[in-house]
């Protein structure tokens, strides 16, 4: 009998990792597998260790144990076991593998929305000026911000920052794409438009792990929920299950019952 | 009176000149050393951190004129020999260096931590990070006061007249020691002094205003 | 190098330093109290006044701010004597002088802090039927006043660093008697030291005593 490869690797793969701050656990044995092509929603409460579990996965944070691959390799670490860190430069590379958009946007404000756009492009990837520049326009151009090329994010909305923060993330052709909150920050009016570009890129097979508030586009646009509580995840599965009415789950219904009283 | 000054004139240009030598030595040599350390101070590793906060807190805690005497008697009594002139420089860089930490830690500082994160996301290494996300930004809070303390390194550097160089300062008391003119002599060397940092302050304003119309 | 330290001769001149230290300090607090008078008077005068006298103010102000505090010690002490028939110690010289220049810096603040004085708390004076003289009392100079205390803090130990300028008319304050000390004993990097932590160690005491004097001030209000 032969062993075979699994039929779908996973792309991520988040294993047994812990994480405390001082004295204050925030990530208990966290697993979590995404495969690629996969769009997966962690939703929480506060201080649930979403946020930290997604700065893990490009080490904007560091974790204490376990272990976090993206396509096999090691994140933060040299090797699995001896706990030690990645050369600056190693980092930078494994880092342009994931691409991250943030709750407050973090556009360089001195540069032009292409111009965030082109920094990482030229400098990490090694296009040339003309080769990014083009690359930069038909990202905006996806976000639907072509005549914003030029502009500085100070005079953009804020869900024109955020698309341009998005076009920055997906330009740079990462293999996961990481979504902090993207939407929190924002004017209700203004949440759709940033919205409507992540679902697109969904639909183009844009490998995803996203932290949101926004349920309902959680259950229409995810291929996975995962609710995470006290440091860990607590349940998982497709969307109609987790928000669904027949999950047994204490924490994951109190949670649900406590955000529909306060969303709706 | 006037005959006597008019006289002088030459002598008083060739202090004054000493005076901006020293001074832009100063600037240029305080400005290499101060960021490098300010950035040790903001990025550094712990002992680095405490090493840049101990010299600063120091040198910015003593009179400029007992560092300029420490440097100048006590490093021949250790079996250093400078020149006045450059033990003079040697102290008054230490000075601005202080200061230059300062400023660049309260730029860098001012930078929100979410600008590094972004630029760390886009796989920018540490250098990359400071040369095209941090320091561009830092620089228009920087250049404001540091310009402003230019005119601290003009001032400064009358004190190096006590070590017997002749700079401006020393320019004058040496006019005043052969024509007793002493009045008209201080009054012409303050309007000099004067003028020189006037327009720094005036620069560093104007750049302070134009800067302040860029929003974050 | 082969220098050793030697402090003997350091302990056995140690009243010069301790006498100058005590002098640099009476310096530096004579200089600011005048400074305060003159900064407070000339603040509220230029928030009130017209242009001639808001330019004249400021012209004193930049002046000071521009020119070496050494120049400005020598002129008072050997200039001006030549051209005013008033006689006067190194001492009330360098008082004179340190306190128009402390004046000029705090001009600076006062006025800032003046103007930083919310327009909702004159109004609210105004209302209660309070004179333009009982506003100002009673209202901007106390608020302005728990705003200006951090830099007037920052002002005093700039001057007390700064009273290190009187040694070059011969006032025996600390770097005068660390320079006797150097001339005296050639134990000069061993003076230098004891005179750098007397100067360290009073500055931080004195930052650390005002620190806890604005909180609270602070607290109290």
């Amino acid at each position: 009998m032969s062993i075979s490869p699994p039929a779908n690797p996973a792309l991520l793969d988040i294993s047994d990792v812990s994480k405390s701050f001082g004295s204050v656990e925030v990530l208990r044995a966290v697993s979590l597998q995404v495969t690629r092509g996969e769009v997966v929603t962690v939703i929480g409460p506060s201080g649930s260790g979403k946020t930290t579990l997604l700065r893990c996965v490009n080490f904007l944070e560091s974790y204490d144990s376990g272990s976090i691959r993206i396509d096999g390799k090691e994140v933060g670490f040299r090797e699995m076991g001896t706990h030690q860190r990645r050369s600056e430069r190693d980092l930078a590379k494994m880092r342009a593998e994931t691409g991250m958009v943030f709750q407050s946007f973090n556009l360089f404000p001195h540069l032009t929305a292409a111009g965030n756009i082109m920094l990482g492009l030229r400098k990490v990837r090694g296009k040339s000026s003309t080769e990014a520049r083009a690359i930069a326009e038909h990202w905006l151009g996806r976000v639907g911000l072509a005549h914003k090329a030029d502009s500085l994010p100070a005079e953009l909305s804020g869900g024109q920052q955020q698309r341009v923060g998005i076009a920055r993330a997906v330009a740079m052709e990462p293999k996961i794409l990481l979504l902090d909150e993207i939407t929190s920050a924002l004017d209700p009016e203004l949440v759709g438009e940033v919205l409507e570009v992540v679902r697109s890129l969904a639909e183009d097979g844009m490998t995803m792990v996203m932290v949101t508030h926004e349920m309902a586009f959680a259950r229409d646009a995810s291929s996975r929920i995962v609710f995470m509580a006290d440091g860990g995840v607590s349940a998982a599965g497709p969307p109609a299950e987790i928000l669904g009415t027949e999950i047994d789950n204490e924490r994951l219904r109190s949670f649900l019952a406590r955000f529909r009283a306060s969303h709706f | 009176m006037l005959g006597q000054i008019a006289y002088a004139l030459p002598f008083l240009a060739q202090g004054f000149a000493v005076t901006l030598w020293v001074s832009l030595l100063v600037v240029v040599l305080s400005l290499v050393a101060g960021v490098m350390m300010g950035v040790g101070l903001v990025y550094g590793p712990a002992p680095l951190r405490w090493a840049v906060r101990i010299f600063s807190d120091t040198i910015r805690g003593i009179p400029i004129l007992v560092l300029i005497f420490f440097v100048y008697y006590g490093l021949p009594a250790v079996g250093i020999h400078l020149e006045s002139f450059w033990a003079a420089v040697l102290a008054l860089t230490l000075f601005k260096t202080a200061q230059v930490i300062e400023y660049l830690r309260g730029a860098v500082g001012s930078i929100p931590k979410g600008q590094s994160e972004a630029a760390m996301a886009i796989g920018l290494t540490f250098r990359q990070r400071l040369a095209y996300v941090i320091f561009p930004q830092a620089f228009r809070r920087f250049l404001p006061p540091w310009i402003n303390g230019v005119t601290d390194a003009v001032k400064g550097s009358a004190l190096v007249s006590l070590l017997g160089i002749t700079d401006l300062m020393h320019a004058i008391n040496q006019v005043i020691g052969r024509t007793y003119e002493a009045m008209p002599l201080y009054i012409l060397g303050a309007v000099i002094y004067f003028v020189v940092n006037y327009a720094l302050s005036l620069a560093s304003r104007r750049l302070e205003r134009r800067f302040s119309f860029i929003r974050e | 190098m082969g220098y050793t330290l030697n402090f003997n001769l350091i302990w056995r001149h140690f009243d010069k330093l301790w006498g100058g230290l005590l002098l640099s300090l009476e310096l530096a607090v004579i200089s600011i109290a005048i400074g305060i008078l003159i900064g407070l008077l000339l603040a509220v005068w230029y928030v009130s006044a017209g242009r001639a006298v808001r330019t004249v103010i400021a012209a004193y102000v930049e002046f000071i701010r521009n020119v070496p505090l050494i120049l400005l010690v020598y002129l008072v002490f050997y200039g001006l004597p030549t051209v005013v028939d008033i006689a006067y110690s190194a001492q009330t010289s360098f008082i004179a002088t340190l306190s128009l220049y402390s004046g000029a810096y705090l001009v600076e603040v006062f006025r800032s802090g003046l103007e930083a004085v919310p327009r909702g708390q004159l109004d609210a004076g105004k209302a209660i039927g309070l004179t333009p003289w009982q506003r100002l009392v009673h209202v901007r100079l106390p608020t302005m006043l728990r705003i200006t205390l951090p830099a007037l803090s920052n002002t005093f130990l700039s001057l007390f660093k700064d009273t290190s300028v009187a040694s070059v008319i011969s006032v025996p304050e600390l770097t005068y008697g660390a320079q006797w000390i150097n001339f005296n004993t050639f134990r000069i990097v061993e003076v230098y030291l004891v005179v750098t932590a007397m100067y360290l160690l009073t500055g931080y005491a004195l930052l650390y005593a005002l620190r806890l004097v604005e909180r609270r001030f602070r607290a109290a209000h």
